[in-house]
């Protein structure tokens, strides 16, 4: 029972966590078409620069939000500078990233060594609350409210405010979008840029459970894969749901069957592709 | 065109050189670099079969070549014997191979890259967490290389006579596969494939059998690796190897069949001198990337051989093959 609920806990961190990494990629793949393969690397180096942040001094959450900041400042250069070159190659854009993720995982590997580091749960996040019998560690419960919050604030600027009409208007037609005056390309800085954010954040949030180590970024970025297959491109609720699924088979298949773990993650992708390949909640095949 | 005399002429001093080349390179090392060039050439015209020809690109083929190396790495130490070991990583790559393409041929560029990476993903998985099959990440130790009909291959020499045999059946028969009609089927799927259905072409089936011929020239190269090195560990079915032998195909140039052998041989001695003396060749394989993809994404070949050709012909613009980038956007259509 209670190994049971320890699980329970740990796929609904992981699940969170994991909403926070691909709400961006699906974002930035709903508006750019191109799955960004870098997004391991900005979870990555933004877990990396929080820890950093973290020995100067700096508090948790300020530390997550400065690594947040950080990252859109690398992502509105890569597009700007990089992306934006190879505007319309789809393929090319791709590889780029792939290159650039190279880069930044030896690079962490140069500043930050092969070492695992494991930044402490903030002190005010210790502890646990204990209601009904049942005990939740608090981090754990911290981290899904702003998961929670982060999916509600998401949706409101998305589904409610202007810039989030405009940028349903460039995933659903990017050339029709234009046509009416949308400046779809600054909208694929600002994506990205918000992508790149929230996978640092995440990074930052997730680091005093997942601890940073050389080749997270590459862990990360299946992940994150296969939840934009499951939900479908360009969809928010495609990517809650699609997290909070890979978050539990994840770690029941860890615990039940740690052989085959990857292989459980990849039982929900086999069904979604052959049933219904735009994803749950996709318009668009892949 | 009157290009068959030079051309025939190029291949067989070509041949010359490579036949003779462990005459001249006394070295043990520079032969064993020649062999890595080799088996990687193999692994590179195997990815090239589907990213240049089928207009597919892939980045799950590391774990196509990896499982190649696992089978037979698994068969011979159980004690079956290496002509088995090399029947079953045949066989169960390609097997593998035809699972990924019903899965990723659900969806073609982008899409298709996408389905790849994360089925690679799981392979790796498997290699690096099933320890009871794989050692895990420790890897398995391989302490023989195969004596096919007696022949002695432990010396460097001896193994690079063995991979160029094998390399020069793969480019004979590439070369026929290219100009086959099925070749030109492939060629069409990923050009027009909504003509090519038109014109009565099972299109799935074209680009499905496109990828099980991938599977087993990755699976050759796989088999060759595991002997070279004579140890595999989850670290060759990563990301990265599946995006070095991309690397190969894409800096070489896609669609041919010398742009891929080029870029193997660019990227493996490079790879070799870099790590000679820093240990960065991630981030050196990441500035490559970037470069190729940034300033010639048509790749070395296309690039120097139009410039060749425009000398031969003694003028300038003639048509080359598609550059590296563009053929998954005409598949999408």
């Amino acid at each position: 029972m209670n190994l049971w609920l320890v699980l329970a806990i740990n796929s609904v961190t992981l699940g969170g966590l994991l909403f926070l990494l691909s709400a961006g990629f699906s974002l930035i793949f709903g508006l750019m078409r191109i799955p960004n393969l870098m997004h391991g690397s900005f979870f990555m180096l933004g877990a990396y620069l929080g820890s950093a942040f973290l020995n100067k001094g700096l508090g948790f959450w300020p530390a997550a939000l400065a690594s947040a900041a950080s990252m859109a400042l690398l992502g509105a250069l890569v597009e700007r500078l990089l992306l934006r070159r190879l505007a319309g190659h789809e393929l090319a854009q791709v590889l780029l990233t792939l290159g650039l993720s190279f880069i930044v995982a030896d690079a962490c590997l140069m500043i930050w060594t092969g070492d695992p580091i494991q930044p402490a749960t903030p002190p005010d996040l210790r502890g646990s609350i204990v209601t009904v019998g049942l005990v939740f560690p608090i981090y754990r419960v911290a981290i899904l409210g702003v998961a929670v919050a982060m999916a509600l604030a998401l949706w409101l600027l998305i589904d409610r405010t202007r810039l989030g009409a405009m940028i349903r208007a460039g995933v659903d037609d990017a050339a029709i979008a234009r046509v009416v005056g949308i400046k779809v390309s600054q909208l694929f800085t600002l994506v990205y840029c918000l992508g790149a954010a929230l996978a640092g954040f995440a990074g930052v949030v997730g680091s005093p459970y997942l601890s940073i180590y050389p080749g997270l970024d590459a862990e990360m970025l299946p992940l994150a894969l296969i939840v934009v297959i499951l939900g479908g491109a360009g969809s928010l609720p495609g990517a809650l749901l699609g997290s909070f699924i890979i978050g539990f088979l994840y770690n029941f298949g860890q615990a039940k069957y740690p052989d085959l773990a990857y292989v459980i993650l990849f039982v929900p992708m086999v069904i979604v592709l052959v049933v219904r390949p735009q994803g749950l909640f996709g318009r668009v095949a892949l | 065109m009157k290009r068959a005399l030079p051309a025939t002429l190029v291949v067989s001093v070509a041949v010359a050189v490579l036949a003779s080349l462990p005459m001249w390179l006394t070295n043990t090392y520079y032969v064993n670099v020649a062999s890595q060039v080799l088996f990687w050439a193999i692994f590179a015209l195997g990815l090239n079969v589907l990213v240049g020809y089928a207009g597919l690109t892939s980045l799950g083929h590391a774990a196509l070549f990896a499982m190649s190396a696992y089978s037979a790495a698994i068969v011979v130490t159980a004690g079956g014997g290496h002509l088995l070991g090399a029947l079953a990583a045949i066989v169960a790559t390609m097997t593998t191979a035809a699972l990924f393409a019903v899965l990723a041929l659900r969806a073609t560029g982008i899409g298709f890259l996408m389905i790849t990476l994360a089925l690679g993903q799981i392979v790796w998985g498997v290699a690096y967490r099933w320890a009871g099959l794989t050692n895990g990440d420790n890897g398995i130790n391989f302490n023989s290389r195969p004596q096919p009909f007696g022949i002695d291959l432990t010396s460097a020499p001896a193994f690079y006579y063995a991979v160029l045999l094998v390399f020069l059946t793969a480019v004979v028969s590439m070369a026929v596969f290219v100009h086959s009609p099925f070749g030109a089927a492939v060629r069409g799927t990923r050009d027009q494939p909504r003509r090519m259905t038109a014109l009565g072409y099972n299109v799935w089936l074209v680009r499905f059998v496109a990828f099980v011929v991938s599977g087993f020239w990755t699976a050759v190269a796989g088999l060759l690796f595991l002997y070279y090195n004579q140890f595999i560990s989850p670290q060759v079915a990563a990301l990265q190897t599946s995006a070095e032998a991309l690397l190969m195909v894409i800096s070489g140039g896609s669609a041919t069949i010398l742009g891929p052998i080029a870029g193997a041989a660019i990227v493996v001695i490079m790879k070799n001198v870099v790590s000679a003396y820093v240990e960065r060749w991630n981030m050196v394989l990441g500035v490559i990337f970037v470069l190729i993809i940034s300033f010639m994404p048509e790749g070395l070949v296309p690039g120097v051989g139009r410039l060749v050709r425009a000398l031969w012909a003694g003028r300038s613009g003639v048509k080359t093959n598609e550059p590296a980038v563009k053929p998954a956007r005409g598949a999408q259509s």
